[in-house]
């Protein structure tokens, strides 16, 4: 097993912190794993991404020229990856704000509408969480279990009171993708 | 602390290994990308547990000194830092090499010439591995590519520091510095005893008991016959580190017909673009050099015997490719690739290079 994800958004959108618990959850899941960010400036509100590998064998290059996953979150970063992902693969984003959707007929291309979801959550804050639980409803790679040992690895322990509301917004996320 | 998986940035698994190591003393100053050892060090706090000194000094000049006066002292003390830092640094590492004194210095590569960029690069190659600040000295120079080697180089960097009373440096880059991978830490060891520093370095400036003469710790030498007996002894060093550390990883290159040379985490976007090629039928294999110097020259003699071409990957504008041609005494071609100024190629991008530059390979 070998996926090779990549992540992309505004900074801010919890681009980094995603890919963060998604390779929590593969080393609980005892996966080889890779995070590897675009670092600097982007990260005070341009553009961010970050490539995420799991394997169950070591990881060569943690640089990549396709994915067999793409999560976007606006538009420049659909423009910048749609092209990105190989044939056959995945292709997750968010319709809010996008004006140029997707067009690709050789990958899947499931939209999430996480920004709705997260104004009816009441809280912007878990955005990134129900792009997640999207994410493994559609590839599996992880089992909840794990992304929720992820979380708590993650995050310092004084907002361990945020657990519950990460849980119930991967778990809307995962809703999310089934009913699309 | 027991041994611990973890999963960490490079700069992180650095500031862990140290704590880990033992290390008497940290003297740095922020710049990106390498800022996070320094963070981690302060978050980690060691001062309350193993007596660690962790210090922001007031400058890069001003850190190296501090590790200057600790290494006198015997302690393991390291600094960090980045391509213009260490520039900033190389008088104080000039005069560590000529103290005979044992250092470890990071490097987390960014792309210069002048202040540059925070991005990835490999353009302070020949500056780390032909000595850098003024005289004949060199650095044993080591080149993680994995945040594994980031944590593990740190207490081979001081093992080997002290062992030939040279410094040590570990020379990164910006992708192996910022991102996370898993990474088992060593289980801690406390750190040494004066009694067993006193003894273990001999040398060293402890406080000098009635029983022994001064030891002093001096560059400044007026007499020429006697600078160049010092002198004489520094190479005898030097050679003794090339004969017993060089260190080289290999990677599909039994049956290789090219060969690509590459180090740091370039090395790995290069196994990925030999995945490739094999899947296409091109016999290529990698040597990576993790010790740059002392560097691998026997090891790429021998295979350039046994090859048609050979490529060195690099992020600058071909630095290490000189040291490879040595060693390839001019027997088959030896191109380069390399992107500058922060960028960084992507497997497919080696791999067209390489094609363009050995189209015999595909048979």
């Amino acid at each position: 097993m070998k996926e090779e994800i990549i992540i992309a958004g505004f900074g801010g959108q919890g681009v980094l912190s995603m890919g963060k618990i998604l390779a929590y959850a593969g080393l609980m899941d005892d996966l080889e794993v890779t995070w590897m960010p675009s670092y600097g400036p982007e990260q005070r509100g341009g553009t961010a991404n970050v490539t995420v590998i799991l394997s169950d064998s070591p990881i060569s290059s943690p640089v990549l020229d396709s994915y067999d996953t793409a999560v976007l979150l606006n538009q420049q970063s659909i423009d910048k990856f749609e092209s990105k992902v190989k044939p056959g693969g995945t292709l997750i984003y968010d319709p809010y704000g996008v004006h140029t959707p997707p067009t690709r007929t050789d990958i899947s291309i499931v939209p999430v509408q996480a920004m709705e979801a997260s104004f009816e959550m009441a809280s912007a804050k878990t955005y990134n969480m129900l792009l997640l639980g999207a994410l493994l409803k559609i590839r599996g790679l992880v089992p909840v279990e794990s992304v929720m040992k992820g979380l708590k690895k993650t995050l310092p322990e004084r907002h361990h009171h945020l657990l519950p509301q990460n849980e119930a917004a991967i778990l809307r996320g995962m809703e999310l993708a089934r009913t699309e | 602390m027991e041994e611990e998986v973890r999963l960490m940035k490079g700069n992180e698994a650095i500031a862990h290994a140290a704590i880990r190591y033992g290390a008497d003393g940290y003297f740095g100053y922020p710049i990106t990308p390498q800022s996070e050892i320094l963070e981690t060090l302060e978050a980690e706090m060691p001062w309350e547990t193993t007596g660690m000194v962790v210090l922001q000094a007031e400058s890069e000049v001003a850190a190296i000194n501090m590790v200057y006066g600790g290494a006198a002292c015997g302690k393991a003390v390291f600094t960090s830092s980045s391509s213009p830092g260490i520039s900033l640094k190389q008088e104080g590492i000039s005069y560590i090499a000529a103290g005979e004194l044992p250092a470890l210095i990071i490097n987390v590569m960014r792309g210069g010439p002048g202040l540059g960029t925070i991005h990835p690069s490999q353009s302070d190659y020949f500056q780390a591995t032909k000595g850098g600040g003024h005289g004949d000295y060199h650095l044993i120079v080591l080149a993680p590519s994995t945040v594994q080697e980031m944590a593990d180089f740190v207490g081979l960097g001081f093992d080997l520091a002290f062992k030939y009373r040279t410094p040590a440096m570990i020379l990164a880059d910006g992708i192996v510095g910022q991102m996370m991978e898993k990474v088992v830490l060593p289980p801690a060891r406390p750190r040494r005893t004066p009694e067993q520093i006193a003894e273990q370095c001999p040398w060293a400036v402890t406080g000098r008991p009635a029983t022994r003469r001064p030891n002093v710790i001096t560059t400044l030498e007026l007499d020429s016959a006697m600078m160049e007996k010092h002198n004489e002894r520094y190479q005898q060093t030097y050679r003794l580190i090339e004969q017993n550390e060089v260190r080289y990883d290999e990677y599909m290159t039994s049956d290789a017909e090219y060969l690509i040379v590459a180090f740091g985490s370039i090395a790995r976007i290069c196994q990925k673009s030999i995945e490739d090629a094999r899947s296409r039928g091109i016999k290529v294999g990698l040597i990576r050099p993790i010790t740059l110097w002392p560097f691998p020259t026997e090891a790429i003699r021998q295979l350039s015997r046994r090859v048609k071409g050979v490529m060195v990957v690099e992020l600058n504008a071909g630095q290490m490719i000189e040291d490879v041609r040595i060693a390839v005494e001019g027997r088959v071609p030896v191109c380069h690739f390399g992107r500058m100024g922060g960028i960084v190629p992507n497997p497919q991008e080696v791999l067209d290079s390489f094609i363009a530059d050995f189209p015999d390979s595909r048979h």
